[in-house]
């Protein structure tokens, strides 16, 4: 037994779930695991009240409702790479999971969980931010609704209120036709990325028409290189325009820890943004 | 006082029921409680694989499981792969013929993903098996042995 005493919750709906996190001070939410047990293993969270999702009803699953994806906080990192609407509909997500950890804690891990622990290089942030992803809450007054550009207050703390649940991630659908890359570079494979790179693009009669382009590992949140997709829009998909997107994310603030310095995390991104650009443009049908 | 819950878990075809505090991780509790010590404890954190158990037929770490969420549960472990005859899976038989294990404490972990593995992929590339395994630390650093081993039992296992 290695966490340290605490009094352990099922709650069977989100309203359960909800009022047992309003009458608890110090409460954890547990979702898949995979981050939440490590640190009551090695006690970093003595949390005098666990409160388990795995049992509660209605939040997990995908639906595809045409225009976007619904999915449930409690859905599996692993059934989400297995489902066919995110296959068919949003390719980028199942191929960025490849490098969340290995299949045995995907088997567990949820999206809810990496989005509520938000390290500053998980995948599925930075996932989000290039969809705008939109990330529903359900507090003591009901449910409201948080763009994931406002879901990240500071390092590995999310928006949410102490008696808030995530329950439903919504990510809106690009056209049929677009291109997707993610790359990331780790010293291992499944360890976390120094950088990792998420980039979109919609490509029409050889013109690119949409990109959106999100950095992770290098802020304590994911980064959007607004400035680069403004000068994509209206540009030909070549090496020209992705070496000039590059070179603007040489230009983002870095962090720098004691393993990787703010210089190297920049050279990165430059990189990594580039690599992932054309993958992109090379999968956007139009591109020719 | 002490957080416990009534469990009842069905561990490689029997059913146990049990008092466990709640703070019991799963691999603790089927070690301790249940004296299946086939099941290794290495980092508990999540990170070596040694732990790794099926719960309801999908490869998870013990270690980052509660025994009480697998409460109504299948836990298959490396004491439930070989038949009750004692004839071995070919996992295991191509281990011991490969020599996929040299001090064994990895092996449980090993033998339990890459049995979820080949289920999923019974063709795998040697690629394919490396990544399977890629979230399990074998610190003899014997992977060639394992890899091998996990290559040729998926040719046994397609041919049975």
């Amino acid at each position: 037994m290695k966490p340290a005493p605490f009094t352990y919750h099922d709650p069977a709906t989100p309203e359960e779930a909800v009022a047992l996190l309003a009458e608890h001070e110090d409460a954890k939410v547990l979702a898949g695991g995979q981050s939440l047990m490590p640190m009551l293993n090695m006690r970093f969270v003595v949390p005098d009240h666990v409160i388990d999702l795995n049992g509660v009803a209605g939040i997990s699953g995908v639906t595809d409702t045409g225009s976007a994806l619904e999915i449930g906080a409690m859905t599996r990192q692993r059934d989400l790479m297995r489902d066919a609407a995110v296959v068919a509909k949003t390719p980028i997500i199942p191929e960025a999971l490849e490098n969340v950890g290995h299949f045995q804690t995907r088997n567990r891990g949820t999206i809810g969980g990496s989005l509520c622990h938000l390290d500053p290089s998980a995948e599925l942030p930075c996932l989000m931010a290039a969809y705008d992803g939109v990330l529903t809450a359900h507090g003591p007054d009901g449910a409201r609704d948080i763009p994931f550009a406002e879901w990240p207050l500071a390092y590995m703390i999310p928006t949410l209120g102490p008696d808030e649940l995530l329950t439903k991630i919504t990510v809106p659908y690009w056209g049929a036709d677009h291109g997707y890359g993610f790359v990331e570079f780790a010293r291992r494979h499944g360890d976390f990325a120094m950088i990792a790179v998420a980039a979109l693009l919609e490509v029409e009669g050889g013109t690119i028409s949409r990109a959106a382009i999100s950095i992770g590992g290098a802020d304590v949140r994911p980064l959007r290189l607004t400035e680069a997709e403004t000068a994509l829009v209206g540009a030909a998909p070549n090496a020209e325009a992705f070496k000039a997107s590059a070179e603007i994310a040489r230009g983002i603030d870095a962090m720098s820890d004691a393993y990787v310095s703010s210089a190297y995390r920049q050279r990165l991104a430059a990189t990594l943004v580039e690599r992932a650009l054309v993958q992109a443009a090379e999968r956007a049908s139009g591109s020719a | 006082m002490a957080d416990t819950r009534d469990i009842e878990v069905t561990v490689n075809g029997k059913s146990h029921t049990a008092n466990v505090e709640t703070r019991t991780s799963l691999g603790d509790f089927l070690r301790h409680g249940l004296g299946l010590t086939g099941t290794h404890m290495g980092c508990e954190h999540g990170v070596c694989g040694a732990c790794t158990v099926m719960v309801d037929g999908e490869a998870v770490r013990s270690c980052l499981m509660l025994a009480v969420q697998a409460n109504g549960q299948e836990v298959t472990t490396v004491e439930g792969l070989a038949d009750e005859d004692g004839t071995l899976h070919p996992l295991q038989e191509a281990f011991w013929k490969h020599h996929g294990l040299q001090c064994g404490f990895c092996t449980p972990g090993m033998l339990t993903s890459l049995a979820a593995f080949l289920r999923d992929n019974p063709d795998p590339s040697e690629r394919e098996v490396r990544e399977a395994i890629s979230g399990n630390i074998c610190r003899c650093t014997g992977y060639q042995g394992i890899v091998d081993a996990a290559l040729d039992a998926a040719k046994t296992m397609q041919g049975s």
